[in-house]
């Protein structure tokens, strides 16, 4: 399909040659670039181009990296229209017979027959496990991240979970155990919190952040040394709404390597059986070409006590429930991008055993107009299926990084 | 901000605290917990009661009152003071003996341990031969003669417990004197028994186990004579004019020995078998105390018909022609008899009964030997305490209707005055008459006056009769028929057996100005009661109310609701009931508060709550909390069964545990390490047996008992806008809602006739959902308002009625202050995400400042699951200070804790016991006493101990040189230094002259 390439044409400055596959079909058609309309407005056009006027279209197209991209609402049409250079290349799939695993990132170009055939030619029939449906972007919101990876051993991660009033449970038992401290006398047992179990489904299983046998060090920043397992219980269940746990994860190998950007591929790429992932936040803009980037959080301790979920409920009789003002102000965690609804999100994966599958978020979000938001996960997890759904899940600000 | 603020005022507020909070935990109130010895003084006029937790406390006068405890945590089995001294001697369960004294301080006694004492036998020795079954202190206050499981009675010096090796008394010595025809080969035994002679010292009868009785002369260090009693021995006698040995025996007989002088064999009398014919139990104490003109008197534990009465717990005083079997309700641990005259060697007085549950003392003197009501040691858990209450200031004039209540209820009691009198009670008159009421569980309200030292009965209060209970109530306290045999009479309060748990009072609230109280118990019943001097027939007014308020798809499977006694009833003096409210469904009771001024309780359940008028008898409001998807609250107390399940399990567990600690024990001479790690390693294969895990999940709404009232509150404020303040109802629910109610109130002159009403106003629905455990509505300066009625009497600063103000809602997990009218957020403080401890008990106390009369602030205490008091001060709500108080796992008395207006707290640390502490420096009630040592004995017998003035000789004369030169050194120091060192030789000196009698006392011996 590289065959595709054209040489710019003169009149690309002012419009967008567009050429859309359905099927077997092409249409091929032309844009003002400086007035492209709204998504809307183009899925119609669509629909009568292709003559197609009832049919649920799925919309993508190749961006300049051969990146496979949603087009749905209007932010990443417009983005799509301003990156094409010159031709706008859009594969449409009826909604029904979508195959999501095909979005991604960096497969256009580095697995151009697999990735591309998956899309363009018809799916595999070899492949062996059917293609995975990932929720869609409106269910995404943050429910998990790693924080304080700078200023923590590298034996320790500090895990967030939201709980943002959802359905799921934390779904998470602990229980008290013992730990091995080196001491000067020698190896000393001493009393500790673990995981016990992870509820299926629940929060904390689908982060993927926590395991069983992890041990529990710190909640939201205090200490848990010399607690009763109630006393612990207690804290982590007032903390619910925002909890942040310090553990010294069972399992050391899926540990993040310090010391800089381009690290975070590597050593998300080694990670295993428990399907260790984090996240960072990108400053917007930065990370529009960035490759697989290992980007960190911090949150003093001071500022892990938050109140924005913990506003009370005032209802005033015959009136509507309203929140209380706070009387504090937010701080700088709340004052992120909130996640936006329309924002769409696809996951290709490969089909092939290699199974490096990229998922791209691309969004105008808080008004920074056409940032692109690149999220980078690679896996050679045993189970990829439910692994990759978990981590679908997974969202923090702008930018996920598996 | 932090850094910004400035270092003088942070100081000064450190310092203010420390004027103002003080944690002190100042005196037990109650009976003590498992009490297992008793000792008595006649000297010093002074008890003392040993308990199983290692516990000595000593009372003497009311108000006088000790209290030690013996590091190990082995039970005291028996307590002697030392004759005509401030010590006294414990024996422990693990076969140590301490001595303990009362030391002087700045004018008052305090009770120290000074020595402790394990008797060791010769090495190789089986521990048999040196564990002590019984003790005696000798008259001459130096001796104390140990008699042993083996057989043998050690001799030892106190104080400085110096074995004298050569006074020993071995088994060898004693079965050479006997004639081979008793002993054969038969065991001795242990000893069972040691006694002095009365009239002289140097004589000591050594009873054995198996019956032989040995007197045994000590200057001579010979036995004298023997007494061949064939029966097993419990108990030895000698009677004051030395003439007699009494011993009693396990068949339940008692024989008294003539000992007559010059011959050798003993006379015995006959054997006698007080309840004889079929086999008796054993008597196990027998006393034989003379009178000036009459026959003695004598008295005897146990000897009950095994088959008919064995189960008894019985003391048998007979005197002349009288003989009572007095029947105690729980078992005899020991008793002693209180003689009159000025050296307490005159005629029997009183005899003082330490049963497990209660101390009984009986008036030997008035005619049909009534009861003498004790001053302290009131058994508080006569019927299972289900709440407590306190109100603190009670005005004079109810204070002394309550009392006149009471001493009505009292007239079976003995006139005679309290015959222990030891010390001096030098604490401060109580500033002020303080109430504490304990609900029960057999209905009953008691009411105790908690202002000093000695929680004292006031007045009884029962609901039963309200009620068509099933309960007989004129059943076990009636006295027996007319030759009845053996001649029973009950004496004693402890009743532990409810007839009806849904009597069990559960709430408690009185208004102190206008004498109403309200009571609230297990089955949605809520009682209205007003005090009244004059008995009064009436009928009780029922009102049920229907909680559920149609809700529906649900079924009681708790408790039906109580009967009310539709007929008139007689009610007593005191506080009669004219109303009583009954929930539907009949849940326990779980809040209550109650309004004088507006004539208003308002009560809750697991189901919602309700206000009730009890002037127009009629209900204001009812509100259901009920979440339709509770089942587990709707279905009624079954969580009674699952928590029996639940105990079964925990009781496995403990029993599981302690076989590890067992195990533990035999660990022994290796590293520490290992050690620490074995132990470890063994609580962890105890927790793979029973892994304990906790499930993390926020809490939310569908939870169960969401809709349980924790707290109900009347407040006069601003709910509706910030201009008019109107009178208002607040709720709080498990569920971590708050609601709040405006009470339209017709003013005084229309408030029998026009309609009362409550409109919802607002709701607060917590996001952490934790349970709402108080609400405290603050005025304008920050103040809590006042209570009902309160500034109507002028005894408070009427509420700041112009300034905002606000309501602190208090969680298990957090403090928050919310504005009024608005209800926006304050303020708050966050307690359990920080440190995992919940609030579970609240209340706001008026601290004093100790250097200054005229500076107080308010503050808010509470306890929390972790068994730590707070304060926070108000209206900030910044954390003041943290004690520990109570264990954490001492559930129950965590959940018994009251706090008072003044800054103590109340909580009991067992079943029948309440400690107080305190927070506040200025309001303390404690013990203050002063014990002196009583005069030298006046001896009137020339049969001195010559060993006494041997000694007294001795120690004059013979001064060892080690201290002499020691003190030399001493003092060439000092005139180097300063005058703090001579103080320190004064010291030394002093210490030295106690240790000198040890050293001479064995050289007089030898």
């Amino acid at each position: 399909m590289n065959k595709n390439h054209r040489v710019p044409s003169s009149r690309s400055l002012s419009a967008v040659e567009v050429k859309s596959k359905f099927g077997a079909e092409f249409r091929r058609f032309s844009l003002d670039r400086s007035k492209p309309g709204r998504f809307d407005e183009f899925y119609g056009l669509l629909q009568h181009v292709h003559r197609i006027p009832n049919v649920e279209l799925l919309v993508a197209y190749a961006d300049v990296h051969g990146d496979l991209l949603p087009i749905n609402n209007d932010d990443n049409y417009l983005k799509a229209v301003k990156s094409a250079n010159p031709l706008l290349r859009l594969f449409l799939q009826r909604k029904e017979e979508a195959d999501y695993t095909t979005f991604g990132t960096d497969s256009l170009t580095r697995k151009k027959n697999t990735v591309l055939s998956a899309v363009l030619l018809r799916p595999d029939p070899n492949k062996k496990k059917p293609p995975v449906i990932i929720s869609l972007p409106k269910d995404f919101r943050p429910v998990s991240s790693i924080i304080d990876v700078d200023i923590l051993p590298e034996t320790h991660r500090r895990v967030r979970l939201y709980k943002h009033g959802q359905e799921k449970p934390l779904g998470f038992y602990i229980r008290d155990g013992s730990s091995v401290r080196v001491t000067p006398q020698g190896l000393e047992k001493v009393p500790g919190i673990f995981i016990s179990r992870l509820v299926p489904g629940g929060l904390a299983d689908s982060t993927g952040l926590l395991a069983v046998n992890d041990e529990v060090l710190e909640v939201n920043g205090i200490e848990v040394v010399g607690k009763s397992l109630d006393q612990v219980t207690d804290m982590m269940i007032a903390n619910s709404h925002n909890l942040i746990i310090t553990v010294k994860p069972a399992n050391q190998r899926n540990n993040v390597v310090r010391g800089g950007g381009g690290g975070g591929g590597a050593a998300s790429g080694s990670s295993s059986d428990s399907g260790a992932s984090y996240h960072g936040y990108v400053p917007q803009g930065a990370a529009a070409t960035a490759g697989p980037t290992h980007i960190i959080q911090n949150f003093p301790v001071g500022e892990l006590e938050s109140d924005e979920d913990d506003e009370d409920l005032v209802i005033e009789v015959g009136g509507e429930a309203e929140t209380i003002q706070r009387t504090t102000s937010n701080y700088s965690m709340l004052s992120l991008p909130r996640y936006e609804p329309h924002l769409n999100l696809r996951t290709t994966t490969a089909a092939n055993s290699c199974s490096a599958f990229s998922i791209n978020a691309n969004g105008n979000l808080r008004g920074s107009g056409g940032s692109l938001t690149n999220t980078n996960a690679s896996s050679t997890t045993p189970s990829p299926d439910r692994a990759k759904e978990r981590r679908n899940l997974e969202e923090e600000g702008t930018v996920i990084t598996l | 901000m932090k850094r910004f603020r400035r270092h003088g005022t942070e100081s000064q507020r450190d310092r203010l605290k420390q004027e103002l909070f003080q944690f002190t935990k100042t005196v037990e109130h109650g009976f003590p917990h498992q009490p297992s010895a008793l000792g008595y003084s006649s000297s010093l006029q002074l008890m003392a009661i040993g308990t199983r937790s290692g516990a000595i406390k000593l009372y003497g006068a009311p108000g006088v009152e000790f209290m030690g405890l013996h590091d190990e945590n082995a039970a005291v089995t028996q307590v002697f003071f030392m004759p005509h001294q401030v010590e006294l001697v414990t024996l422990l369960d693990d076969n140590s003996l301490h001595m303990w004294t009362l030391r002087s301080h700045k004018g008052l006694s305090e009770l120290l341990e000074i020595g402790r004492f394990l008797l060791t036998g010769p090495p190789g020795a089986p521990p048999s031969v040196t564990r002590v079954t019984s003790v005696l202190t000798h008259s001459s206050g130096e001796l104390l003669l140990l008699g042993t499981e083996g057989g043998h009675v050690f001799i030892v010096e106190v104080p400085g417990f110096r074995e004298l090796e050569e006074m020993n008394i071995s088994l060898d010595q004693i079965t050479s004197c006997v004639p081979d025809d008793y002993v054969g080969r038969r065991n001795l035994e242990h000893v069972e028994a040691l006694q002095e002679n009365p009239i002289n010292s140097n004589q000591v009868a050594i009873g054995y186990g198996r019956g032989l009785m040995v007197i045994w002369d000590l200057n001579h260090r010979c036995a004298i004579r023997h007494i061949p009693a064939t029966q097993q021995l419990e108990s030895m006698w000698w009677t004051e004019n030395g003439s007699c040995i009494l011993s009693s025996h396990s068949d339940g007989s008692y024989c008294c020995w003539t000992l007559r002088t010059g011959d050798k064999k003993e006379e015995e009398e006959k054997s006698n078998i007080p309840y004889g014919h079929f086999p008796c139990k054993a008597i196990n104490k027998i006393v034989q105390l003379p009178t000036a003109g009459g026959p003695p008197f004598l008295l005897f534990s146990g000897g009950m018909p095994r088959a008919s009465y064995g189960d008894r717990h019985c003391i048998t005083v007979i005197y002349s022609k009288t003989q009572v079997a007095f029947d105690f309700t729980s078992r005899i641990i020991d008793f002693f008899v209180i003689r009159d005259g000025p050296h307490h060697t005159g005629e029997p007085s009183a005899l003082v009964v330490l049963v497990e549950e209660e101390l009984v003392v009986i008036d030997l003197q008035t005619e049909g030997w009534p009861v003498i009501q004790t001053p302290y040691l009131v058994p508080l858990h006569s019927s299972a305490i289900t709440c407590s209450y306190h109100v603190s200031a009670i005005p004079l004039k109810l204070w002394e209707r309550i009392i006149a209540a009471g001493v009505v209820q009292n007239t079976q009691y003995s006139k005679k005055l309290w015959p222990i009198t030891g010390g001096q009670n030098l604490a401060p008159d109580p500033p002020q008459r303080d109430l504490l009421l304990t609900g029960h569980e057999d209905g009953t309200v008691r009411f105790w006056d908690a202002s000093g030292v000695c929680l004292y009965p006031l007045y009884k209060l029962s609901t039963a009769a309200v009620f068509n209970a099933d309960a007989d109530l004129n059943d076990n306290m009636s006295q027996s028929a007319e030759g009845e045999w053996p001649p029973f009479r009950k004496v004693g309060c402890f009743d532990p057996y409810s007839d009806d748990p849904r009597l069990g009072i559960q709430k408690i609230h009185l208004c102190k100005y206008s004498g109403y109280l309200t009571v609230a118990g297990t089955a949605g019943q809520i009682l209205m009661l007003e005090l009244n001097d004059e008995a009064a027939e009436q009928t009780v007014e029922a009102k049920v109310v229907d909680l559920l308020q149609g809700q529906e798809g649900f079924r009681w499977k708790g408790h039906t609701q109580l009967d009310v006694r539709e007929e008139p009833v007689l009610f007593p003096p005191g506080f009669q009931p004219f109303t009583v409210v009954q929930c539907q469904p009949p849940a326990v009771v779980t809040a209550l508060n109650l309004h004088s001024e507006w004539k208003l309780v308002a009560f809750g359940t697991s189901h919602g709550f309700g206000v009730y008028d009890y002037l127009q008898k009629n209900t204001v409001l009812v509100k259901c909390t009920l979440n339709p998807s509770d089942q587990l609250a709707m279905e009624g107390p079954l969580s009674r069964v699952k928590s029996i399940k639940k105990s079964l399990r925990q009781s496995f567990r403990r029993i599981r545990r302690s076989r590890v600690s067992l195990r533990k024990h035999h660990i022994s001479n290796t590293n520490k390490i290992q050690e620490a790690n074995a132990r470890l390693e063994a609580e962890l294969a105890e927790m793979e047996l029973a892994p304990v895990q906790r499930k993390i999940e926020a809490r939310s709404s569908d939870d169960s008992f969401t809709g349980l009232v924790r707290i109900l509150c009347f407040a006069d404020t601003f709910l509706s806008d910030s201009s008019h303040n109107t009178p208002s109802l607040w709720a709080g629910t498990n569920g971590g809602t708050v609601f709040a109610y405006i009470l339209y109130i017709p003013p005084v002159e229309h408030r029998a006739d026009e309609a009362l009403t409550a409109q919802p106003a607002k709701e607060i629905q917590l996001m952490h959902r934790a349970p709402v455990v108080g609400i405290v509505v603050l005025d304008g300066h920050g103040a809590p308002l006042p209570e009902p009625l309160e500034t109507a009497h002028d005894l408070a600063r009427s509420p700041d009625l112009l300034g905002s103000h606000h309501v602190l809602v208090i969680s298990e997990e957090q403090f928050k202050v919310f504005t009024l009218p608005k209800l926006s957020s304050k303020m708050k403080l966050k307690l359990t995400a920080v440190d995992g401890s919940r609030v579970r008990r609240v209340g706001v106390a008026w601290f004093g400042s100790s250097r200054t009369e005229d500076y107080g602030e308010s503050g808010l205490v509470f306890l929390t699951n972790q068994g730590d008091v707070h304060v926070l001060s108000l209206p900030h709500i910044k954390m003041q200070i943290r004690y520990p108080c109570i264990r954490r796992e001492d559930v129950s008395g965590i959940a018994s804790c009251v706090f008072t207006k003044q800054g103590q707290g109340f909580y009991l640390m067992s079943p029948s016991e309440f400690e107080r502490f305190s927070l506040s420096t200025r309001y303390l009630v404690e013990p203050r006493c002063l014990v002196e040592a009583p005069l030298p004995p006046v001896f009137s017998n020339q049969h001195q101990p010559k060993l006494e003035g041997a000694s007294s000789a001795l120690r004059c004369t013979q001064d060892t040189e080690d201290p002499e030169s020691a003190a030399r050194r001493v003092m060439e120091h000092a005139l180097l230094n300063d005058e703090k060192v001579l103080q320190e030789i004064q010291k030394s000196l002093e210490g030295d002259q106690t240790a000198f009698p040890e050293n001479n006392v064995k050289s007089a011996v030898a």
